[in-house]
C-alpha cells in the first residue's frame, strides 16, 4: 500500500501524560488511513507484548492512550523509554491485519429516516439516488468512542456532507443511521443527537451482554450499508 | 436479605470501581465518582473496597431493611445517619437519606455488599449505555436489592466492638465547599493565557456524573491554535470548549474528547471535587506529575493501613 509506505517515512511520535493514570502516544498528525494503520500496529504490539503496570489501551484517530497503575511500572521514564522503543519497530509496511467487512441492513426513509428528503434536496438527489449512493459507497471505522459502540466512520460521499441539524433531537432511537457533515454513522443506543437521519438499522450495535465484543464495529473494519425494505427490517432476527 | 427503596432521591444508582478494558469500545469506565468514600464504606462493613453499594446525590433515598443489616456511609453526609462508621439497622428497619448534611455524593454499603450481576468486568450503573447496577438504570421507589449474606453476619454479627470505630477526619480527603485542586498539566495547556491557576471558578447547576460544569473567567485560546484530532480522555480532564469555560470530567466521561485539554486534576484529588455542590467554588494548583503519583501512592498505603485494621477488629 503506497500511503502506508510514504507515512513510513516521516514517523511522528509523541508522548503525552493524560493526568497521573495514562500516557497518550501521538503516531500521526492527521487522520486518515496511515493513521489507522500506525495506530492499530501500536495497540497490537502493546497487546501481544504488554508493558509492566499498564492496564488499559485505548486507541483514538491518531493516537494510542495507554493506561497504568503508577506503583507497578517501576518509574515514568522506564514506561517512556519502553514506548518509545515499541513505537519504530512498529511502523506498517502494509496493512497484515485482516480487515473484516461488515454489511450492515439499513431501512431507508419513511419513520426510520425523517431527514431522508430533507438531505436528498440539500444534496440536489432524489431520494432514490440518495440511498443509492450512500449504499453504494465504502466505509472504514477509524474510532469507536464517545458513546459505548459508536463508530466513526470515514467514506461519506462529497454530495452527502450535509451539515447537522440546526437543533438537535432530544432522543434518537437506537441503530439510526445518520449523516452530521463529513460522518455518518449508526447511533448504537437511543441519545439525544443532532445528526440528520436517514434509515434505522435492525442491527444492535452495542451488546453489554457480549463480554467479549460488546461493540458490533471495531477501528478497521469495513462497513457497507445496504438497503431493506420495512417488513425485512420488521422480520429481522 | 432485601433492601427496598421508599423513595429514590435525586440520583440514586449502584456503583463500584468502574470496568476496566472496555473503552475501546466506548464504554465508559464509569463507578463511583468519590472512589475513596465508596471504598472506605465498603470496608467499614468488611466488604472488599469494590463491593457494589449505593451512590446517591443532593437527595438521598429512604431505605428498609427486610433483615438486620451493618450498613456505613461514607462522603457526604445525608440524614440523620453517623457517617463514617459503622451502623447497625435491625430487621424492618428504616433509615432516611434524604437530607444532605455536607458535600454532594454519600456512599452507602451494606455488609455481604448489593447482590447484581457483572456486566462487562463491572457492577455499576451505566446509565448512558443503559446497564449495570439495578436493571441498568437509577433507583425507583419500590425497587428491591438482594444483599448478600457479609462476613460479619457470618460471625454471628457481634461486631460490637467495631461499632465503635469512625474514619478519622484526618484520614479522610481534604472536603470543602471552595477546595484547591491539584492537577497537572494538560496537552494544550501552552495555548491559554495564565489565568487558570490564579482564578476562582463556581460550579454550574447541570454538572453530573460526566462531568464538572465550571464558571469563572472566560479562558482564551491563543487564535492560531488549530482544531484538535478527537483523542483519549479520562475522569480528571479538565477541557476548555470554545466558549472558554471549563469542564472537569468525571468517572462517566466519555472515551472520546476534541477539545483542548488545560489541565487534569490528580488522583486523590477527584473526591474532592466528587463532593461540590453547585454554587461551590474551586481553584487550581499545579503540582508535577511524580508528586501526583506519590500522593497516590500514600493514599493506596493509608487505604490497606485501613483494610488491614478494620479486618483485624471485624473478624
Amino acid at each position: 500500500m503506497r500511503f502506508a509506505r510514504a507515512c513510513a517515512k516521516k514517523q511522528v511520535m509523541k508522548i503525552t501524560p493524560l493526568g497521573d493514570g495514562a500516557l497518550v502516544v501521538e503516531v500521526a498528525e492527521k487522520i486518515g488511513d496511515a493513521a489507522l494503520l500506525h495506530v492499530q500496529a501500536l495497540v497490537r504490539e502493546l497487546e501481544r507484548n504488554p508493558l509492566p503496570g499498564t492496564i488499559e489501551i485505548v486507541p483514538a484517530f491518531t493516537t494510542v492512550a495507554v493506561f497504568y497503575d503508577p506503583a507497578k511500572i517501576g518509574s515514568m521514564d522506564a514506561l517512556r523509554n519502553e514506548l518509545m522503543a515499541r513505537v519504530p519497530r512498529t511502523i506498517p509496511r502494509k496493512d497484515k491485519s485482516v480487515v473484516r467487512e461488515i454489511v450492515i441492513p439499513v431501512c431507508y426513509g419513511g419513520d426510520f429516516g425523517p431527514d431522508l428528503a430533507e438531505v436528498a434536496a440539500q444534496a440536489g438527489l432524489g431520494e432514490d439516488a440518495t440511498i443509492a449512493l450512500h449504499s453504494g459507497a465504502k466505509y472504514r471505522v477509524h474510532a469507536i468512542g464517545f458513546a459505548p459502540g459508536f463508530p466513526y466512520l470515514a467514506g461519506l460521499p462529497e454530495k452527502l456532507r450535509i451539515p447537522r441539524r440546526a437543533t438537535p433531537r432530544t432522543r434518537v432511537p437506537a441503530g439510526s443511521v445518520g449523516i452530521g457533515g463529513a460522518q455518518t454513522g449508526v447511533y448504537p443506543l437511543a441519545t439525544p443527537g443532532g445528526w440528520q437521519l436517514i434509515g434505522r438499522t435492525p442491527l444492535s450495535l452495542f451488546r453489554p451482554e457480549n463480554e467479549t465484543e460488546p461493540a458490533l464495529l471495531q477501528p478497521g473494519d469495513r462497513v457497507r450499508f445496504q438497503p431493506i425494505s420495512p417488513e425485512e427490517f420488521a422480520a429481522w432476527k | 436479605m432485601e433492601m427496598t427503596v421508599l423513595s429514590s432521591g435525586l440520583l440514586t444508582t449502584v456503583q463500584d470501581l468502574g470496568r476496566l478494558g472496555h473503552r475501546r469500545q466506548g464504554v465508559a469506565l464509569g463507578g463511583a465518582v468519590d472512589a475513596f468514600a465508596l471504598q472506605v464504606a465498603n470496608l467499614l462493613v468488611g466488604n472488599a473496597g469494590n463491593a457494589p453499594a449505593l451512590e446517591f446525590s443532593l437527595t438521598g433515598p429512604r431505605l428498609k431493611f427486610s433483615g438486620d443489616a451493618l450498613i456505613a456511609l461514607c462522603g457526604g453526609g445525608f440524614g440523620d445517619l453517623p457517617d463514617w462508621r459503622l451502623v447497625r439497622v435491625r430487621a424492618g428497619g428504616e433509615i432516611s437519606l434524604e437530607k444532605c448534611r455536607a458535600g454532594c455524593r454519600g456512599y452507602l454499603a451494606v455488609s455481604g455488599g448489593l447482590d447484581v450481576p457483572r456486566v462487562l468486568g463491572g457492577c455499576g450503573t451505566d446509565l448512558r449505555g443503559g446497564f449495570g447496577g439495578h436493571e441498568g438504570r437509577a433507583l425507583r421507589a419500590g425497587d428491591g436489592l438482594k444483599v448478600k449474606r457479609g462476613v460479619l453476619e457470618a460471625h454471628s454479627m457481634r461486631p460490637d466492638a467495631a461499632l465503635h470505630h469512625f474514619i478519622a477526619p484526618e484520614i479522610r480527603p481534604a472536603y470543602s465547599r471552595s477546595p484547591t485542586v491539584r492537577v497537572v498539566r494538560g496537552a494544550e495547556a501552552g495555548e491559554f493565557s495564565g489565568e487558570f491557576f490564579q482564578h476562582l471558578f463556581t460550579v454550574e447547576a447541570h454538572s453530573d456524573r460526566m462531568g464538572l460544569r465550571l464558571t469563572g473567567p472566560q479562558l482564551e485560546r491563543r487564535a492560531k491554535a488549530g482544531e484538535l484530532v478527537s483523542s483519549p480522555v479520562a475522569p480528571g480532564t479538565i477541557q476548555v470548549p470554545p466558549d472558554g469555560q471549563p469542564i472537569v470530567l468525571m468517572a462517566d466521561a466519555q472515551t472520546l474528547g476534541g477539545y483542548p485539554k488545560i489541565a487534569h486534576a490528580i488522583s486523590v484529588d477527584l473526591p474532592l471535587l466528587a463532593q461540590l455542590r453547585p454554587g461551590d467554588t474551586v481553584r487550581f494548583q499545579e503540582v508535577a506529575l511524580a508528586e501526583a503519583h506519590r500522593l497516590q501512592q500514600a493514599r493506596e498505603h493509608a487505604l490497606a493501613i485501613l483494610r488491614e485494621g478494620l479486618a483485624e477488629k471485624l473478624h
